[in-house]
C-alpha cells in the first residue's frame, strides 16, 4: 500500500513539474495545481497511512495523525488562494504583454 | 530627561515647517526656529551642572538584544558642538529666509535643514556607539537631500549622489569599525568604551578597527584622498554649504576623532596615520584653494585644508594639541560660515561667483566688503582675530611633536607652507572681489543685501574679532569643558593674545609675508597650474560609477536572463541534485515498518489518480479537456483523504476543488483555448527527464518515510484536545487553538490574496473572444432555466449545511474553513445560475470588508485574552445548560473560527465574484440591449 501511495505521489509530482516547465501560462497554472495535490498528499502521508481511524477523540481507538491534517487543511485553502492569484496574474500579464508566455515575450523560433 | 528633549526637539521641529509652510514664509521661518531655539536654551541651562562637574547622561533601553540604547550625554564636547550646530543653524535659517527665491519650496528646505540639524545634534549627544552610527547615517541622508535640493540641476544631482556614495560607504566602514570596537570592550555604551583605551589598543584586531573607524571619519570630513566630494557638494544652495561645510557635517568626522580619542588614540598607528593624512589634506586643499576661480570652490578647498589642520592636531594628540584642535573647530566654524554667507550674498546680488567676472565691489557693497575682509583675515590667521590664535597654537604643537621621529622637523615647515598658502588664497579672495577693478560688469548691478540677511554674517564676524581680542574671557570656559571631556581630566591653560617673540610668531610672520609675495606672483602660479591637465573628480567618479553599474549588469545577466522558464528548470535541477544526494546517502530504501496490504479500491484510486495526472499532461494543449482531467485528480485526492481517515481534509478538498475548477474555467475564457506546440523535441525530452527524475526522487522519499517508524508530537495534541481545548475534533482544535497563530497568519494571507486579485483585476484590459477556436460563437443563453430553479432551492439548504458544519466543527469533522467554503460555493452557484447583476442587486455589498472583518475578528479574539492577562490567543471554554437545547459548549475558539469562516467566504467570493464580473462585462450576447430590457421587465413582473 505504501509503495503504491508513493508511486502515485511521484507520478503526480512528475506530471505537475512537467507542466510547470511549459512556456505558456495556463499549463503552468494547471501544473502548479497538480503539484499542490501531490505536495498535499505527500505532507498528509507524513503521519503515516491510517485505515479506519476514528474521526474524533473519544475513548481508545486509532486515529490518523491530526497534525499533518491540520497543516494540509490550511495548505489546501491557501493553495486555492495562490492558484487564483497566479491565474489572475496570468490574465493580467496577457493583457499587459500581449501574449501568454511566462517570460512575457514570445520565444524566437529557431 | 532634559537631555532627551534637547535631542528630540529638533527632530520634532522637522514637522513644523511642513505643517506651517502654507501660512506664508515669515510665519514658517519663525515657527521653524522655535523648537531648535528651545533646544539651544535647554542646552545652555545645563551649563551650571556641567561647570559643577556633573556627568549628564540619559538612557532608555531600545533594542537591548543588539546593545542599542536610546542613550544621550551632554559633556563639554557635546556642548561645544551643540552650540555650534544649533546656534549657526539658527543664523543659517535667518539667512535662508532671504536667500531662497519666493517660488522655491521653502517648507521642504527648512524641513531638510532641521532634519540635518537634529541628526547632527544626535551624533554629538549619543552615548551609545550604535545610536551614534544611526544619526551618522541620518546626516548622510539629509545632506544628500540638501545638496540635491535644486534637483533640476544636473550638477546638484551628481554632487549629491557623489556625497552620498562617499559618505555612505564611509558610514558602512564606520559601522563595521564600531561593531568591532563594541565587541572588544563587550559594550556599546560610550562610557565603557571611553574608559577601556588600553584594552582596545592591546586588542589584536585594533589596527583593523582603527582603519575602519578612520575611513568613516575621513570620508565624512573630506580628508585626502576622499576630499573630492566636498567641492562638488557646492552645487547646493549657499545656506546649505555654509551650514554643512563650515560648522557641521564635515566636522562630524573630526568630532568622532575627538570623541573616541581616549579609546582609540593611544597607539603608534594613530599618531602616524592621522597627522600624515591631515597634513597632506591641508596642503592639497590649500593649493587648490589658491588656483580655483569659483568663490565657493575656493572656500570648499580651504575648508578641506582647515579640516586637515584640525586632523593633524588631533593626530598629535597631546593635551595642548587637543585644545588647539577644539579651538580651531570653533574658530573655523565662525569665520567659514561668515565667508560662505558673504559669498552667497555676493552671488545673490551680482549673479555670479566667478572671480573673473567680479571686482571692485567695495564701492557697491561697502559693509559686505568689510565683513568679508575681516572674516578672510581670520581665515588667513592675522593677529587680533580668532584664526590667529588657534593657528599659533597649531604652529607651537608642530614644533614640539615627535610624530615623525627624526623627520619631525618637517612638520613645522609644512605647517608654515600651509600658512603661506592660506594667506595667499584669503588675500586673493578679498582682493579680487572687492578691490581689483572689474574686468567686465557682473550680470546684475550689485547693491547691499537686506540688513537682516547680513545680520548673521555681522554676528559671526563680531564674534571672530571679540574672540580674537579677548580669548581668555570668551572661550576659556567652553574650551575647558570640551577639553576635559576629550582628555578625561581638567587642563589648566591660558589663552593669551600675545605670547612674546617666539618661534611660532616668526612662523606666522613668514606665512604672512610669503603669502603676500605668493599672491603678488600669482599670474606665474596660474600659468604653472595651467600646465597640468585638470582632472574633474566628477567625471572620474561618474565614469567609475557607470563602469561599476555596467559590470554589475553584465555580471547579473549571466544569472538573470529574464526567462522564468529557464529559472524554473535550474531550480528543479538544483532540487534534483540535492534530493538525489540525500537519497544516495541513505542505507536501505524500505524501512522497518514494511507495507500494509493492498486492496482493489486502493488500486482503482491510484489508477485513477495516475490516469488523471498523465491525462492532464497529455491533453494540455487542449486546455478544457486538460482541466477536466485535472478535476478527476482533485476529486480522487479528496477520496484518498477520506480513505485514510481524514474526513476534515476530504471535505475541504472537495469544496476547494469546486471553486478551483470554477476559477480556472472563468480564467480560461480570457486565455487562449489551446496551447501551440512550440517546445523543440530536445527541450521536451529534457523536461520529461527532469520531471520524471524528480518524481522518482519524491516517490522514493515518500516511500522511505512511510515505511519508517516516526515519533510524532501529535500525542500531546490528542491528550490535551478535550481537557485543554474543549473539543473532540483534534484537527479543528489544532487549527483554532493549539496553532491558532498559524491559522491567523493563513487567513491573513488568504485575505491579502483576495485584495491583491481585486487590485489586479482593476482596470484590466482584456481580450474579448467572441468565439471558440473553431469559430463557434458563445452560447447566448446565459442562465439556463433548470440551473436557476435548482440553485434557488439549494441555496438555503447549503447555507443550513454550512451553519451545521460550522457549529459542530469543534467536536465533529467540520469547522470554519469548510463551512466558509460551502457558503462560498452555494453563493457561487447562484452567481452562475443568475448572473452577477442579479446577485449584486440582492446582495449589495462588497466582499472585501467581509474578509477583513474575518481577520479582524480572529485577531481581536486573540487580543481578548490579553484582557485576562493570558498570552495572545489563549482560548477559554465552558459548558452551559439551556432548557430544551440541553448541555452545550461555548468556546472563544468558536469566535476565532467565525473569523476564519468570514475570511474564507470573503476572500473566495472576492476572487470569484470579481472575476465573474469582469467576464460578464465582456460576454458577447446576441442583442445586449434588448436582452437587458427583457430581463428587467421580467424582474418587474
Amino acid at each position: 500500500m505504501e509503495g503504491l501511495y508513493a508511486i502515485t505521489t511521484g507520478v503526480l509530482t512528475a506530471c505537475g513539474l512537467y507542466l510547470t516547465l511549459r512556456g505558456r501560462t495556463f499549463p503552468v497554472v494547471v501544473g502548479l495545481t497538480l503539484l499542490s495535490y501531490a505536495v498535499n498528499l505527500f505532507l498528509f502521508s507524513m503521519g503515516g497511512l491510517t485505515t479506519d481511524g476514528a474521526a474524533i477523540v473519544d475513548g481508545p481507538a486509532s486515529y490518523a495523525d491530526p497534525l499533518p491534517q491540520a497543516l494540509v487543511l490550511t495548505a489546501i485553502v491557501i493553495g486555492f488562494a495562490m492558484t487564483a492569484f497566479v491565474v489572475i496574474l496570468a490574465m493580467r500579464a496577457r493583457s499587459e504583454a500581449g501574449n501568454d508566455h511566462v517570460d512575457g515575450r514570445e520565444e524566437e523560433r529557431q | 530627561m532634559t537631555l532627551l528633549w534637547i535631542a528630540l526637539l529638533p527632530l520634532l521641529g522637522v514637522l513644523v515647517p511642513v505643517l506651517t509652510a502654507r501660512r506664508g514664509r515669515h510665519f514658517c521661518s519663525l515657527a521653524t526656529a522655535l523648537l531648535p531655539a528651545l533646544a539651544l536654551l535647554l542646552t545652555l541651562a545645563q551649563l551650571p551642572a556641567l561647570n559643577a562637574g556633573e556627568a549628564l547622561r540619559f538612557s532608555v533601553d531600545w533594542i537591548p538584544g543588539l546593545g542599542l540604547d536610546l542613550a544621550f550625554r551632554l559633556d563639554g564636547l557635546s556642548l561645544l558642538f551643540n552650540l555650534l550646530i544649533i546656534g549657526i543653524g539658527l543664523l543659517i535659517l535667518l539667512y535662508a529666509h532671504y536667500y531662497l527665491s519666493p517660488e522655491e519650496p521653502f517648507g521642504r528646505f527648512y524641513a531638510y535643514l532641521i532634519l540635518f540639524m537634529a541628526s547632527m545634534v544626535g551624533i554629538v549627544m549619543s552615548d551609545n556607539l550604535l545610536l551614534l552610527w544611526l544619526y551618522w547615517e541620518l546626516t548622510s541622508l539629509s545632506s544628500f537631500l540638501l545638496i540635491g535640493f535644486w534637483s533640476y540641476r544636473s550638477d546638484a544631482r551628481k554632487g549629491a549622489r557623489m556625497a552620498l556614495a562617499v559618505t555612505g560607504a564611509g558610514g558602512l566602514a564606520l559601522l563595521a569599525g564600531l561593531i568591532l570596537l563594541g565587541n572588544m570592550v563587550g559594550s556599546f555604551d560610550m562610557n565603557v568604551v571611553l574608559a577601556s583605551g588600553e584594552l582596545i589598543v592591546a586588542d589584536s584586531l585594533y589596527p583593523v578597527m582603527l582603519i575602519l573607524v578612520l575611513l568613516g571619519a575621513f570620508t565624512k570630513s573630506a580628508q585626502f584622498p576622499f576630499h573630492f566630494w566636498l567641492p562638488h557638494a557646492m552645487a547646493a544652495p549657499t545656506p546649505v554649504s555654509a551650514y554643512l561645510h563650515s560648522a557641521t557635517m564635515v566636522k562630524a568626522g573630526i568630532f568622532l576623532l575627538a570623541r573616541l580619542h581616549p579609546a582609540i588614540a593611544g597607539s603608534e598607528l594613530w599618531s602616524v596615520i592621522v597627522p600624515l593624512v591631515g597634513i597632506v589634506t591641508m596642503l592639497y586643499g590649500a593649493w587648490f584653494a589658491l588656483i580655483k576661480t569659483d568663490l565657493k570652490s575656493i572656500l570648499a578647498f580651504s575648508t578641506v585644508s582647515h579640516l586637515g589642520l584640525i586632523t593633524v592636531l588631533l593626530g598629535i594628540g597631546s593635551p595642548m594639541a587637543v585644545l588647539a584642535a577644539l579651538f580651531h573647530i570653533l574658530n573655523h566654524a565662525t569665520f567659514k560660515a561668515a565667508l560662505f554667507m558673504s559669498t552667497g550674498i555676493i552671488d545673490h546680488e551680482t549673479g555670479t561667483r566667478e572671480l573673473g567676472h567680479l571686482g571692485g565691489l567695495r564701492r557697491a557693497m561697502p559693509v559686505t566688503a568689510l565683513l568679508t575682509t575681516v572674516a578672510a583675515a581670520a581665515m588667513a590667521g592675522l593677529p587680533l582675530l580668532n584664526g590667529f590664535l588657534s593657528k599659533e597654537m597649531f604652529f607651537t604643537e608642530t614644533l614640539v611633536t615627535p610624530v615623525l621621529g627624526g623627520l619631525s622637523w618637517i612638520m613645522p615647515v609644512l605647517a608654515t607652507l600651509g600658512g603661506v598658502l592660506s594667506v595667499a588664497y584669503s588675500l586673493r579672495l578679498v582682493y579680487a572681489v572687492f578691490f581689483k577693478p572689474a574686468r567686465q560688469a557682473p550680470p546684475k548691478s550689485p547693491h547691499e543685501p537686506p540688513h537682516l540677511m547680513r545680520l548673521p554674517v555681522e554676528l559671526l564676524v563680531v564674534l571672530c574679532v571679540l574672540v580674537g581680542i579677548f580669548p581668555a574671557a570668551l572661550a576659556t570656559g567652553l574650551l575647558g569643558l570640551a577639553t576635559q571631556a576629550v582628555l578625561g581630566e581638567a587642563l589648566t591653560f591660558y589663552l593669551a593674545v600675545w605670547h612674546g617673540f617666539n618661534l611660532p610668531l616668526a612662523m606666522s610672520f613668514v606665512a604672512i609675508v610669503a603669502g603676500i609675495a605668493l599672491y603678488w606672483r600669482h599670474p606665474y602660479l596660474k600659468s604653472f597650474a595651467k600646465s597640468f591637465q585638470p582632472v574633474d573628480a566628477r567625471l572620474v567618479f561618474e565614469s567609475a560609477m557607470q563602469c561599476l553599474a555596467r559590470r554589475a549588469e553584465s555580471g547579473l545577466a549571466r544569472f538573470d536572463g529574464g526567462s522564468l522558464q529557464r529559472y524554473m528548470g535550474l531550480l528543479l535541477f538544483a532540487a534534483l541534485v540535492m534530493g538525489t544526494l540525500g537519497l544516495a546517502g541513505m542505507g536501505a530504501l524500505t524501512g522497518s515498518r514494511g507495507n500494509q496490504p493492498l486492496d482493489g479500491v486502493l488500486l482503482l484510486g491510484a489508477g485513477l489518480l495516475i490516469f488523471g495526472g498523465i491525462g492532464t499532461v497529455l491533453t494540455h494543449r487542449h486546455r478544457l479537456i486538460s482541466l477536466l482531467m485535472l478535476s478527476v485528480v482533485g476529486l480522487v485526492v479528496a477520496l484518498t483523504f477520506a480513505r485514510f481517515s481524514a474526513p476534515d481534509l476530504a471535505l475541504t478538498q472537495l469544496s476547494v476543488e469546486v471553486v478551483t475548477m470554477i476559477l480556472l474555467m472563468l480564467a480560461l475564457f480570457f486565455l487562449p483555448q489551446k496551447t501551440a506546440s512550440e517546445s523543440s523535441p530536445r527541450r521536451n525530452l529534457r523536461d520529461i527527464a527532469l520531471a520524471g527524475s524528480l518524481g522518482t526522487v519524491i516517490a522514493s522519499l515518500n516511500y522511505a518515510v512511510l515505511t519508517r517508524d516516526n515519533d510524532p508530537i501529535s500525542g500531546f495534541f490528542m491528550e490535551n484536545s478535550v481537557p485543554g481545548g474543549g473539543g473532540h475534533n483534534v484537527v479543528n482544535v489544532i487549527l483554532v487553538d493549539f496553532r491558532g497563530f498559524d491559522t491567523l497568519g493563513e487567513i491573513t494571507v488568504l485575505a491579502l490574496a483576495g485584495l491583491a486579485i481585486f487590485k489586479l483585476l482593476n482596470r484590466l484590459r482584456l481580450f474579448m473572444p467572441h468565439s471558440d477556436n473553431e469559430g463557434r460563437l458563445w452560447s447566448p443563453d446565459c442562465y439556463p432555466m433548470i440551473l436557476t430553479t435548482i440553485s434557488q432551492a439549494i441555496l438555503p439548504l447549503a447555507l443550513l449545511v454550512s451553519a451545521f458544519i460550522f457549529l459542530r466543527g469543534h467536536n465533529m469533522p467540520g469547522g470554519g474553513f469548510i463551512a466558509g467554503l460551502i457558503t462560498a460555493v452555494a453563493l457561487i452557484l447562484v452567481y452562475m445560475a443568475r448572473g452577477v447583476e442579479w446577485v449584486q442587486y440582492r446582495l449589495d455589498f462588497p466582499y472585501q470588508p467581509v474578509a477583513i472583518a474575518g481577520v479582524a475578528i480572529a485577531t481581536l479574539t486573540g487580543l481578548g485574552s490579553w484582557l485576562f492577562g493570558k498570552p495572545f490567543l489563549t482560548s477559554a471554554f465552558g459548558y452551559f445548560h439551556l432548557p430544551l437545547v440541553g448541555k452545550f459548549e461555548l468556546a472563544t475558539a468558536m469566535l476565532f473560527d467565525l473569523g476564519v469562516y468570514l475570511a474564507v467566504v470573503g476572500a473566495t467570493l472576492m476572487i470569484l465574484a470579481n472575476l465573474g464580473k469582469v467576464t460578464t462585462a465582456h460576454r458577447p450576447v446576441k442583442q445586449p440591449a434588448s436582452s437587458d430590457t427583457e430581463r428587467s421587465t421580467k424582474e418587474k413582473r
